[in-house]
């Protein structure tokens, strides 16, 4: 692989890239570019990587975009959409040069969209990369940002029942993990150990895992409901862990609704925790028995990689990303409600050879299919067809 | 090209397939119809054979997307059979290829009054891709090698050897036909490679079929002097 992604860069050295996002920390994309711009960095390529910075107005706006392109009938209004536009002119801005001069630029999600149009000098290719789920959009806000996105040279989305007609190449890239981070590398059992008596977990106590911000999309109300019902069957604790995001203001709120519902049960976990604790998720996860992601909309969920990859069966809410990820009875199982739920959680605690199994199937389908050397090599590929244009057939010669 | 030895070396290459959406989709059978009048080619393409370097963990089911697609979200055994046991090595194009698409759901159509309007469980998204070749640096020298060279080919390398060789090859063979065919005394291994049909095998077994070709047909060879 290591070959093929220098045969990629090699043509591209000295290119100017850049990725524009809007949070440095927390959240998926953070994490891919953590991995991804050192990467680029260490084939020769001159990456940059900025963010976009705005007041708190501008996130809920941009929030509630996100929630509506995933669906929820949200309204936005004309006041709402000018502190939207008026921090992307600011940041256009300040961003000029860099902007004007860059070969290539990504641009992640809904947030930074209009710089392409307030960059009119731009010399480079600009790609619109989507992270979320734009299958069922709710449609003004759709109509809006397609405004924003159409000129783009090409986009990308994580799988094609996201993408929606536009005008240029859409590139279907799965996000990916990084092993070689503190989040993803082994950890000594002393260390996992230490992470369970810092929460108070009872180590021979199974554990059920939920690592996801507090949102409502990742339906941490429906993983309490369905740990409750299978709590009649088999005996366990549930963890569900997770942060905030710079860029996501309604956490707060949704974790009070959590640990409301989970109030005065000793077996239910709520660890609230800073964007940075990537090694206690990853020794929680390697704790974990099971991992759950019941997600009722998910763009891609790189929890759910992240536990393949460590051997861990997922039960997985049957939306998004995570249809592609957990392959039903193979690598965990897909559910639709807390009931579904449930029932797995009872199983796979009940089959321990079954966990096992599709324990060792799901590492091995993360390391064939979601880590971090792929994703460059799509991403390689495709900055590689934009420069030669070259859309059916892309040769290399060494 | 003379005496069995090969003037230039079989450069083993790789590559990789990278979607790319076109952004249509359909939700009944009269829509995948209309849309598949006048579909990219390369769509009709990526629905038969990229499945082979997807993951899998079962042999296939369904050889295409549009069989499995009848059968998971229309729920159509009938058009679901007919459509698995299209071969695509039976069509000399594309076109040939999405014109019989095109017959059997008519004619499926037609037996059924309600089937094309069936809304499906699930859209059925147009994708196609885009093959990224690469190089491996390394190459087979002589025939004789060709079993311990496929050995060592990746999945990626296989389909691009002799399946992506198919749009390629003056001939719409494999790189392998290709490359032995000038050369004297290897018309039997061209012939019995023309009798693999890759459509209905995982590349894994296609590889070790034609693994078992090279080291069973050399050893004989080597046995009759």
């Amino acid at each position: 692989m290591v070959d093929q992604l220098q045969q990629l860069a090699k043509p591209l050295k000295g290119a100017h890239i850049v990725h524009i996002n809007s949070t440095r920390y927390g959240g998926g994309v953070a994490e891919i570019l953590h991995s991804l711009v050192p990467l680029k960095k260490a084939l020769g390529l001159n990456v940059t990587w900025e963010v976009i910075s705005g007041e708190e107005p501008f996130f809920h706006v941009t929030k509630s975009m996100h929630n509506a392109l995933q669906g929820f009938p949200i309204a936005i209004s004309q006041e709402k959409l000018k502190i939207y536009e008026e921090t992307n002119a600011k940041e256009a801005e300040r961003l000029q040069p860099l902007l004007e001069e860059a070969d290539f630029v990504f641009i992640h999600d809904p947030q930074p969209a209009p710089l392409l149009h307030l960059t009119p000098n731009r010399k480079g290719k600009w790609i619109w990369r989507c992270h979320i789920d734009l299958s069922r959009p709710f449609r003004p806000v759709w109509r809006y940002l397609r405004n924003l996105v159409v000129e783009y040279d090409a986009s990308i989305f994580s799988m094609p029942d996201f993408s929606q007609p536009l005008p240029h190449l859409q590139y279907i890239i799965p996000p990916s993990i990084d092993p070689l981070t503190e989040k993803n590398r082994e950890l000594p059992p002393k260390d996992i150990e230490e992470v369970l008596n810092r929460f108070g977990l009872d180590p021979p106590l199974p554990i059920i895992l939920q690592v996801s911000r507090f949102d409502r999309f990742q339906d941490p109300l429906g993983v309490i409901r369905a740990a409750r019902l299978a709590k009649k069957f088999v005996p366990f604790q549930l963890v569900l862990a997770g942060g905030g995001a710079a860029d996501d203001p309604e956490g707060e709120a949704v974790l009070k609704e959590v640990q409301a519902a989970a109030a005065g049960d000793p077996h239910i976990h709520i660890l609230y925790l800073p964007p940075d604790a990537h090694k206690t998720i990853n020794a929680l996860q390697r704790a974990a028995d099971v991992v759950i992601q019941k997600s009722l909309k998910e763009g891609f969920g790189l929890t759910v990689t992240e536990a393949l990859w460590k051997g861990k069966p997922v039960i997985g809410g049957a939306v998004g990303g995570i249809k592609i990820q957990v392959v039903d009875h193979h690598t965990g199982f897909l559910v639709h409600t807390p009931e579904g739920a449930a029932l797995r959680i009872r199983y796979l605690l009940f089959y321990k050879d079954k966990r096992e199994e599709m324990g060792r199937k799901a590492h091995l389908f993360a390391k064939e299919n979601f880590l971090i050397t792929r994703h460059l090599r799509d991403y390689l590929s495709l900055l590689l067809a934009l420069k030669l244009e070259a859309h059916e057939r892309l040769a290399l010669e060494t | 090209m003379h005496n069995g030895k090969a003037d230039e070396a079989f450069y083993i290459k790789d590559c990789a397939l990278v979607s790319i959406s076109t952004g249509q989709k359909v939700y009944s059978l009269a829509e995948l119809l209309e849309h598949l009048k006048d579909i990219h080619a390369g769509s009709i393409y990526h629905h038969f054979w990229s499945r082979l370097l997807r993951p899998s963990f079962d042999h296939p089911e369904f050889h295409n997307d549009f069989a499995a697609w009848a059968y998971h979200a229309i729920h159509d055994q009938i058009l679901a059979e007919r459509l698995n046991l299209v071969d695509p090595l039976d069509f000399d194009t594309l076109e040939g290829l999405r014109q019989e698409i095109i017959e059997i759901i008519e004619e499926r159509m037609d037996e059924s009054e309600y089937l094309p309007w069936t809304k499906a469980e699930a859209p059925f998204y147009f994708v196609r891709s885009q093959i990224v070749v690469l190089d491996t640096e390394r190459s087979i020298q002589h025939p004789w090698e060709l079993g311990k060279g496929v050995k060592t080919m990746s999945p990626g390398s296989i389909f691009y050897h002799f399946i992506d060789a198919r749009r390629r090859t003056p001939d719409k063979t494999d790189d392998f036909q290709c490359w032995l065919k000038p050369l004297k005394g290897y018309e039997s291994l061209v012939i019995a490679l023309s009798h693999i049909d890759p459509y209905f095998n995982t590349l894994t077994e296609l590889k070790e079929e034609l693994v078992l070709l090279f080291e069973e047909y050399f050893k004989t060879r080597v046995k009759n002097g």
